[in-house]
């Protein structure tokens, strides 16, 4: 029995979640193994080496830089490195990979003071670099056309437009292609299926707001019905067409609720989410590129301490502020 | 009229809704306890009273009342003339043998009277029931509560004839009664109303008298099925009276969160509950009510929780003000060599104490020993921005940033984001990633800001 120990003195609460940032990355890690599984299903065993060389370089670039022998650490490197991976070509250039995910680790993120200092999404930072870099490697018109389940044929050697890239082609495939995925495009980016699954598993265990990809993709959907002519058959079809061809899914499940750079407050996540639709719609009907997530999103990232600020949530029993 | 307009309005909006918005759901781990019906512990060998067990003016020991003197079970050994205050009485009969500071759940020593016990535990001669209740105006109800030293049991412990003394002016219509016990481990709540349901009514009718209300509704958490099935009995002759069930979240049982499932009523940012008609009293405290009114008993003891995976026995105990928390450990067994924290009141809220060698008070409603397996003593890391601490907030504050705003001495910005409406319920610091102390740093934010008011 003891009696007269001395107790630990610290403020309440005394009890703590057992979740911790490691936890929460290996969620995102597990929410994206459907789309990793489909990438392979999809683009073949190279879509399985991009992963794995974009992962092993964004974790060990992390470890060399903070001088940390545990690779794994947080798990923040690891989530940062496959995301930059799911947003790449199926078989890119090796150094392309390695470059552009240190690129993801040193510019996007440990430039700025490492996890939770960041004002952009380090994987899109990533993807900025080595698409303005080495736009032939990313262009849309040699990206493969997915063969399912084909694994051996060398992906690369059979070139196929996206649908965004060739707006003349886009009838080619269908809104259950798109929506399955069996469309060229970026690794992770086809399959809506396979997103939305892991995007459900991250909702279920709280680590993202609906409020970010329901208003990203609700814009997209609206903006492509009412403003691209209906080119797709008609116009819903057209907005759908818009959800479901290239990066919306895996930008509004994904990389828009990236926590550390998206807003905190509940209304700032929701203009947080139509912002990166509008600007995507913007770009992708009336831009010359032909597609804008990528930029729509690094774009809200540099404004979410704006949104913060301009949203802070009335307190429980608050009087409404008079404008 | 204004004000009822405005009242009428968040009824409408909140009605719909009995479920207050953020909020945490910690472990319970009542089953330690639940099944365990209230004892009384074995007398203490010495109480050590403290003068200051409530919100307000602290007390003075009576002049009659020094070293040496005998006193007796029930008598009145210290009081203040504030109005917000509450006397304190002896809880066993015997020779004060010390007053001067003593350790104190606080946290710093507070003047105290220690008194031991001479074992005949006999009641002081004027204490005697009423010869009729029935008759009392509310200005005798709420003298006798008030002479009882009767303060808030939740642990709050606002000297409870205050509240059941509204300004001029202002109507109270509805009385809440708080049973939903929120705090993960604590039963102390849960144990009265399957053992005292009868004298939780009558101390709700009698506080509804004395307020000159119409409405009584006991909000009880429906993890505590059993209760509400026996509160619901005790109330059910009643037309005045309800029992609202309760969605089982952390911090239900927060008066403003109550406020607003049970009544729809939202209270005003920095507002008392008696602004939109409502005042509301903790189970225990209905019972202390009973009891002075009934009997004319002083509050002299009260049930306590004692919990944990550290404590050997745990139990529900019905113990003296100024019993030593060392002696109602080794009451209970004993605490377990890997005890890391000894905490008076629940894990979200209560107070860490350095060790055992300090009294139970008024507002003690557990005592709880936390095991290494309990407490992690994680460093912090980096903020992720994940806005679960705003998402937890039940009074919708944003936590984080008034943690950095605090980390870097920028009060102004801090109290710009409301830092003084945080309750202090810790449900930001339970559910960070990052193991931030947000809510200490909002503590050290309202503190600041309130220093700059002075």
């Amino acid at each position: 029995m003891v009696m007269d120990k001395k107790m630990i003195v610290s403020s309440s609460p005394h009890i703590r979640t057992i979740e911790s940032v490691q936890s929460v990355m290996t969620d995102v890690l597990i929410a994206l193994f459907p789309v990793s599984l489909m990438a392979v299903l999809l683009f073949g065993y190279q879509a399985l080496i991009t992963m794995a060389l974009s992962v092993v370089t964004a974790m060990v670039v992390e470890a060399l830089w903070l001088r940390k022998r545990d690779l794994y650490s947080d798990g923040s490197a690891a989530v940062t490195g496959l995301l930059f991976a799911l947003v790449l070509p199926p078989a890119p250039p090796w150094w392309l990979i390695v470059f552009g995910s240190a690129s993801a680790i040193i510019i996007g993120k440990q430039v700025f003071g490492g996890i939770g200092y960041n004002i952009f999404n380090p994987a899109l930072v990533g993807r900025a670099v080595v698409l303005v870099s080495w736009g032939g490697h990313m262009a849309g018109n040699i990206w493969s056309p997915p063969q399912p389940f084909a694994f051996g044929t060398d992906v690369s050697a059979v070139t196929g437009a996206t649908a965004l890239a060739e707006p003349s082609e886009a009838m080619n495939y269908s809104l259950t292609q798109l929506f399955i995925g069996t469309v060229p495009g970026s690794l992770g980016e086809t399959s809506a299926l396979a997103l939305l699954i892991g995007g459900l598993w991250l909702l279920y265990r709280g680590h993202i707001d609906w409020r970010i990809p329901v208003g990203f993709i609700g814009t997209v959907f609206v903006m492509g019905a009412l403003f691209d002519g209906g080119f797709y058959s008609t116009h819903l079809a057209t907005g759908l067409f818009h959800v479901l061809a290239g990066g919306v899914m895996i930008g509004a499940l994904y990389m828009a609720t990236d926590m550390v750079s998206s807003p905190v407050t509940p209304r700032g996540r929701l203009i947080f989410g139509i912002g990166c639709g509008l600007i995507t719609m913007l770009i992708r009907i009336w831009g010359v590129l032909p597609e804008g997530v990528t930029y729509a999103i690094l774009l809200m990232n540099a404004v979410t301490p704006i949104i913060d600020n301009f949203t802070v949530p009335r307190q429980f029993g608050g009087v409404k502020k008079s404008a | 009229m204004s004000h009822a307009i405005k009242q009428g309005k968040g009824e409408q909006s909140q009605m719909s809704s009995t479920i207050f918005k953020g909020g945490v759901h910690p472990e319970y781990h009542k089953e330690l306890t639940a099944e365990m019906a209230v004892n009384e512990m074995k007398l203490p060998e010495t109480v050590v009273i403290p003068l200051q067990q409530h919100i307000g003016a602290p007390c003075e020991p009576l002049e009659s009342i020094e070293v040496g003197s005998e006193v007796k079970k029930g008598q009145k050994i210290a009081e203040s003339s504030g109005f917000v205050s509450a006397p304190i009485h002896a809880s066993v009969s015997g020779k004060v043998t010390a007053i001067g500071p003593y350790n104190h759940p606080l946290g710093r020593p507070v003047e105290a009277i220690t008194i031991e016990s001479d074992g005949q535990d006999k009641w002081d001669e004027n204490i005697k029931a009423p010869e009729s209740n029935d008759n009392l105006s509310p200005e005798d109800l709420r003298k006798l509560v008030r002479e009882a030293g009767i303060v808030g049991l939740g642990g709050a412990t606002f000297p409870a004839h205050v509240k059941l003394s509204p300004p001029e002016g202002k109507k109270i219509d509805i009385v809440v009664i708080n049973g939903a016990e929120c705090e993960p481990y604590l039963t102390a709540d849960y144990r009265v109303m399957l053992e005292q349901a009868e004298k939780i009514v009558f101390g709700l009718k009698i506080m509804i008298k004395a307020l000159g209300a119409e409405k009584g509704v006991i909000g009880i958490e429906d993890n505590k099925a059993e209760a509400i099935k026996l509160m619901e009995e005790a109330v059910a002759e009643e037309d005045s009276l309800s029992v609202e069930k309760l969605h089982t979240k952390y911090p239900q049982g927060a008066e403003k969160m109550l406020i607003q499932v049970t009544t729809g009523r939202v209270v005003p940012a920095g507002g008392l509950p008696l602004e939109v008609g409502v005042v509301n009293h903790n189970v225990g405290t209905a019972i202390a009510i009973t009891d002075a009114v009934r009997e004319g008993k002083p509050l002299i003891e009260r049930v306590v929780t004692v919990t944990g995976a550290g404590i050997n026995n745990p139990a529900n105990l019905l113990l003296r003000v100024g019993t030593l928390v060392s002696e109602v450990v080794e009451h209970c067994g004993g605490l377990k060599e890997n005890t890391q924290k000894l905490i008076i009141g629940g894990p979200m809220m209560g107070l860490a104490q350095p060790s055992t060698d300090v009294p139970v008070i008024k507002g003690t409603s557990g005592i709880l020993a936390l095991t290494d397996q309990d407490v992690h003593l994680a460093e912090s890391s980096p903020c992720i921005r994940c806005a679960k601490c705003v998402d937890a907030c039940p009074v919708q504050l944003m936590p984080t940033s008034i943690a950095q705003a605090a980390e870097h001495d920028k009060f102004d910005k801090a109290e710009k984001l409301h830092a003084q409406d945080c309750f202090e319920c810790g449900c930001c610091a339970y559910v960070c990633p990052s193991k931030i102390p947000l809510t200490q740093w909002i503590r050290i934010a309202k503190a600041e800001i309130a220093k700059a008011k002075k």
